[in-house]
């Protein structure tokens, strides 16, 4: 009888605005991370992976954990997912999966093996935890969590902060090798691309698009004289897309 | 509820990233998959940090997230120099150490 009201004082208890925070993102990051794996446009599935990252970053607010809420929107959300969808877009919208299954039976065994895996970690979690809300955050947080994990990171973990240093450049050294891309023809001269051009059947320039259109996006192509649409005018990527349907 | 909640949401999250690195075969949903993994044991991180009350869990997730920068960044690279290559992101394209 004395007991209980001990231990639930010494764990943290947990307010009903967090409650409500939880049970409001996390079945939307869940959603989210469900719809990024089925969708079949790369582009929504990168929007879905930003909105997962967006609950956890509430969620990590939630946590008292600020510092890694602002960095996990600066760095996750803005940095990561927009090379995710400048890689896309070099790549090209018309990246979409194919359905074929390479190996006979992976997406049975992939599934099997993931509902086993989810059941060995819920009953390791089930097993593992359960006696309260831990110690929480509320004391180390006293002078402020930035505060208190830059005083961390500049001592104890001062080492591993320095070697970070060497990863990052390392990296940058090395997406600027691997993107690099070496020239196999000799670039050609205005006076050469003017010859060629010439030659070609199409020596005047090719139709912008929405000229003479009701529009000026570039996804209105422009009219023919006798009304129609030129293909020159758009894009090749548009022209799948259009044919392809919506997707 | 517990802060036990969030370790089974990061299970979870962490079991369908890892089932979209073994169900897709376009090479960019496989990172993404990845780095929903990533995230997800970043929230563990975050939980236990909370659990034992001290920060040492939240550094961690912050390295994690460093080195998992650094990581896209030079996947990525490879990546567009495979699709250069061969015209295709797709991982089922780049077979050549097979056989």
């Amino acid at each position: 009888m004395t007991a209980a009201p001990v231990l639930a004082a010494a764990s943290t208890s947990i307010s009903t605005g967090e409650t409500i925070t939880f049970w409001v993102l996390g079945p939307l990051a869940v959603i989210a991370a469900v719809m990024m794996i089925l969708s079949r446009n790369a582009v929504h599935a990168a929007l879905f992976l930003a909105a997962v990252m967006l609950s956890l970053a509430g969620l990590y607010a939630a946590e008292d954990a600020p510092f890694l809420a602002a960095v996990q929107v600066i760095v996750y959300t803005g940095a990561v997912l927009m090379l995710f969808l400048f890689v896309l877009m070099l790549v090209g919208v018309d990246s979409s999966d194919s359905l074929v299954e390479t190996l006979r039976g992976q997406r049975v065994a992939a599934l099997v093996l993931g509902l086993g895996v989810a059941l060995l970690l819920m009953t390791a979690i089930a097993s593992g935890t359960g006696d309260g809300g831990g110690v929480g955050l509320k004391e180390v947080n006293a002078e402020g969590n930035v505060v208190g994990i830059a005083r961390l990171l500049f001592t104890k973990y001062v080492f591993a902060f320095e070697i970070t240093s060497a990863l990052l450049i390392t990296a940058a050294l090395g997406a600027m090798v691997l993107a690099h891309k070496e020239r196999v023809v000799p670039r050609l001269t205005q006076k050469e691309l003017s010859r060629a051009r010439f030659a070609s059947d199409h020596p005047f320039p090719l139709p912008g698009p929405g000229v003479f259109a009701a529009g000026d996006s570039i996804a209105r192509g422009a009219l023919l004289p006798d009304g129609s649409v030129s293909e020159d005018s758009l894009a090749p990527t548009l022209l799948q897309l259009d044919k392809d349907g919506e997707r | 509820m517990s802060p036990d909640h969030y370790l089974f949401l990061a299970a979870l999250l962490f079991v369908i990233g890892a089932l979209g690195v073994l169900l897709r075969r376009n090479a960019i949903l496989v990172f993404m998959s990845v780095e929903l993994m990533l995230n997800s044991v970043n929230l563990t991180l975050v939980t236990f940090s909370r659990e034992k009350g001290t920060l040492d869990g939240q550094i961690m997730a912050f390295f994690v997230m460093v080195v998992a920068a650094a990581e896209v960044v030079v996947g990525l690279a490879i990546i567009m120099s495979i699709f250069r290559t061969r015209k295709s992101a797709s991982v089922d394209d780049a077979n050549l150490l097979k056989y």
